[in-house]
């Protein structure tokens, strides 16, 4: 007995050395394909890694804005891994908030992941974080239908050329409607898509001293023809639709257009999901007045908080996540088309991935999309669908919540803009921007 | 011309009970549609157990709903503790002060929670309770503790202070007034008492959402990774939304009789 208790020992003490070295990061999420996938592969990365554990929290993306907002600025450390964008990584990191991503070894490629995105995920030219996966917006249509009424798209088609087709293409009686587009108030919702229409109709969210620029002319047209588009050719409650409601109604073959995320593409394309895949054609996002700003430029990405607890650990994973092997691990497991789209050249040169009907009209929409110059005249922000400041959530969302009132019949869009250029002067006000 | 207004009465009831169920209705029959199919308002359809079996195998739903058992249960019996000798003390031992004490206590539910959700924070990081069990119990008591001393104080006062008194002259301690005396005359009133406690602590959600994140989230936090900003969800998150509701439903519909006895016990003074 007393002879088997010394290996015995010997065997527990490792044991317990081996577990208390094991690091366990905690990662927060936001619940979309891309997200499961990378959930359902990490244990590939634990295998490799005996050493690190992953814990995932997985929420709804307001609520991780806020779960995340309040872990970070606290410097409460539950997170070592935080999933953010483009719009929130420079202003956390300018308050120090984010721990500046370490070396990348070669063999991540640093160059391959698209310039836009490594200049907006970077504060003072060291990068924060890095993108797991990137969109812009584009023109999703019906070729089908198209045919059938003999039109045709141009190539860089104008807002002018979407009203036509929209009034062509619409026939209530039989439940298909010209265009669909975001109807529900925020910032990242309605205001997404108007932020690209104002932006190439030649508005502007303020001129170069802050003044809001809210009730210009621009803004009524590019707003006037937003409302009067989808009144006349949107399916009926346009004005509480988001991403989800509209990508349902271009399933589900009750929908002609719809501009939106670039993402959509691969949903689109999916038979399980689609009944009409293989029928939808890609363009770029309609211009009017300007390209600049047409089409937005977002990402989600992977950063580490300061107070992070296992901040090696947790670079790691970031690096085995968005790198060059993990995108071929998904199209191995999932199909060439499933890959996080939007962050490497590499995944544009791939010739599996080039039959994706999407491919070529991301790849352009990624490459145009340039958030230092968002609009026809120079403003004091960047970013293309949001202005890169801290208020931007809290105004963007009520001049969405106004807009998206007068679509629904609340009063006019004059009304809803004067409203929105007030609020906007208190907000910048408030925040010393505009004296 | 009471039988008619009796019908109507009835009518109107159905109508009302028929509105409130309707959305929990309609979540359970999505649960059992396909993602495409969720936005359809066919009530004719293939039903098909997908959604539960992705949530199965995306999630470890049994982990969350220990947690949030214990979490709802430990905070009820923490809230009793304090609760209890409270209402005892202003139900019959009252002073001027009580009935002002009572409506402070009441007005601290007044107060929106994302209103101290930072100092909160501070407070749990400090004390190392992010996170942690003990730190939702702690925070849910927080919370119940009004209601908890609401309605057991509501209990006490239907009970004569005649029969305390007689206790007491008998020479019974103040521990054996309560157990031997208290406890039995108030335990119907006590039971339905902590199923709402329960109920509230179960579907408590700001809290248990922004205080966990992997080792203490219950139910409230599993039913939120199910909802997407891009993609269809609809009949995963009703799925999960089923998976979480339905313990306590049936803890509900098995105490039906006290909860409802419990909660109309004050209204037909």
């Amino acid at each position: 007995m007393k002879r088997l208790a010394f290996p015995f020992l010997t065997f527990l003490l490792t044991a317990v050395s081996a577990l208390a070295q094991q690091k366990t990061v905690t990662i927060a999420v936001v619940n979309n394909p891309d997200m499961i996938e990378l959930k359902k592969l990490s244990p590939k990365f634990e295998e490799k890694n005996p050493d690190i554990k992953l814990n995932w929290v997985i929420v709804e993306e307001n609520v991780l804005r806020q779960r995340v907002t309040t872990d970070v600025s606290t410097g409460s450390g539950q997170f070592d891994i935080v999933f953010i964008g483009l719009y929130e990584t420079p202003l956390f990191a300018k308050r120090g908030w984010l721990r500046p991503i370490g070396d990348l070894p070669s063999d991540f490629d640093p160059d391959d992941v698209f310039k836009s995105l490594r200049d907006g995920l970077s504060y003072q030219g060291k990068l924060y974080a890095l993108p797991f996966y990137g969109e812009s917006s584009m023109l999703m249509y019906r070729k089908d239908l198209f045919d059938e009424k003999g039109l045709k798209m141009p190539e860089q088609p104008k807002y002018e050329d979407i009203k036509k087709f929209a009034d062509a293409l619409t026939d209530k009686a039989k439940g298909v409607y010209g265009i669909t587009l975001r109807g529900k108030p925020g910032w990242g919702e309605n205001m997404a898509f108007l932020d690209t229409l104002i932006n190439t109709f030649g508005g502007t969210w303020f001129d170069m001293k802050w003044n809001p620029t809210i009730d210009s002319p621009e803004w009524k047209k590019a707003v006037n023809f937003y409302v009067d588009l989808l009144k006349a050719d949107g399916p009926p409650g346009a004005s509480s639709n988001g991403f989800n409601e509209n990508l349902t109604l271009m399933t589900s073959g009750k929908a002609a257009m719809w501009i939106d995320a670039t993402v959509a593409g691969s949903m689109l394309e999916n038979p399980k999901e689609s009944q009409v895949a293989g029928k939808i054609g890609y363009a770029p996002s309609p211009i009017e007045a300007t390209p600049n700003g047409s089409h937005w430029l977002w990402s989600w990405a992977f950063a580490i908080p300061k107070a992070a607890k296992q901040a090696d650990a947790a670079q790691k994973f970031a690096m085995w996540a968005t790198s060059k092997d993990y995108i071929k691990m998904v199209a191995a497991d999932e199909g060439p088309f499933a890959v996080p789209p939007g962050t490497r050249k590499s995944t544009y040169d791939n010739p599996e991935y080039q039959k994706a009907p999407f491919a070529a009209a991301t790849l352009q929409a990624m490459n145009s999309a340039d958030p230092t110059n968002p609009c026809i005249k120079p403003v004091p922000y960047t970013g293309i669908q949001f202005v890169s400041i801290p208020e931007f959530q809290s105004f963007g969302t009520v001049v969405g919540q106004n807009i998206s009132g007068a679509l629904a019949g609340k009063g006019t869009v004059e009304q809803a803009l004067k409203e929105s250029q007030s609020a906007v002067s208190r907000a910048v006000k408030q925040a010393g921007l505009l004296k | 011309m009471k039988k008619y207004g009796n019908l109507i009465l009835g009518i109107v009831g159905w109508i009302i009970a028929i509105i409130i169920f309707f959305p929990i209705f309609w979540m359970a029959i999505t649960a059992f549609k396909t993602e495409q199919g969720a936005y359809s308002p066919n009530l004719i359809f293939i039903p098909t157990l997908d959604s539960f079996r992705e949530v199965f195998s995306r999630s470890n739903y049994l982990g969350f709903m220990m947690n949030s058992i214990f979490i709802s249960i430990g905070s009820t019996l923490v809230c009793f503790i304090f609760a209890i000798p409270a209402a005892y003390k202003m139900s019959f031992f009252p002073t001027l002060k009580t009935q002002s004490t009572l409506l402070w206590m009441l007005s601290t539910k007044m107060m929106p929670a994302v209103g101290v959700l930072v100092p909160i924070y501070f407070l749990f990081r400090t004390f190392g309770l992010l996170d942690t069990v003990t730190g939702l119990i702690v925070i849910y008591t927080l919370m119940n503790l009004p209601i908890a001393v609401w309605m057991s104080y509501t209990y006490f006062c239907e009970i004569p202070a005649a029969i305390l008194e007689a206790g007491r002259i008998d020479g019974a301690t103040v521990w054996q007034e309560l157990w031997h005396l208290l406890r039995p005359m108030s335990l119907p009133g006590l039971s339905s008492t902590a199923l709402i406690l329960i109920i509230f602590a179960w579907n408590e959600a700001f809290w248990s959402i922004n205080l966990t994140s992997a080792k203490a989230a219950p139910l409230t936090a599993f039913i939120a990774s199910y909802s997407s900003p891009e993609g269809l969800f609809w009949a995963k998150l009703s799925a999960a939304s089923l998976l979480a509701v339905a313990p306590i439903m049936v803890l509900g519909w098995l105490t039906q009789k006290q909860l409802v006895q419990g909660l109309t016990f004050g209204a037909v003074k």
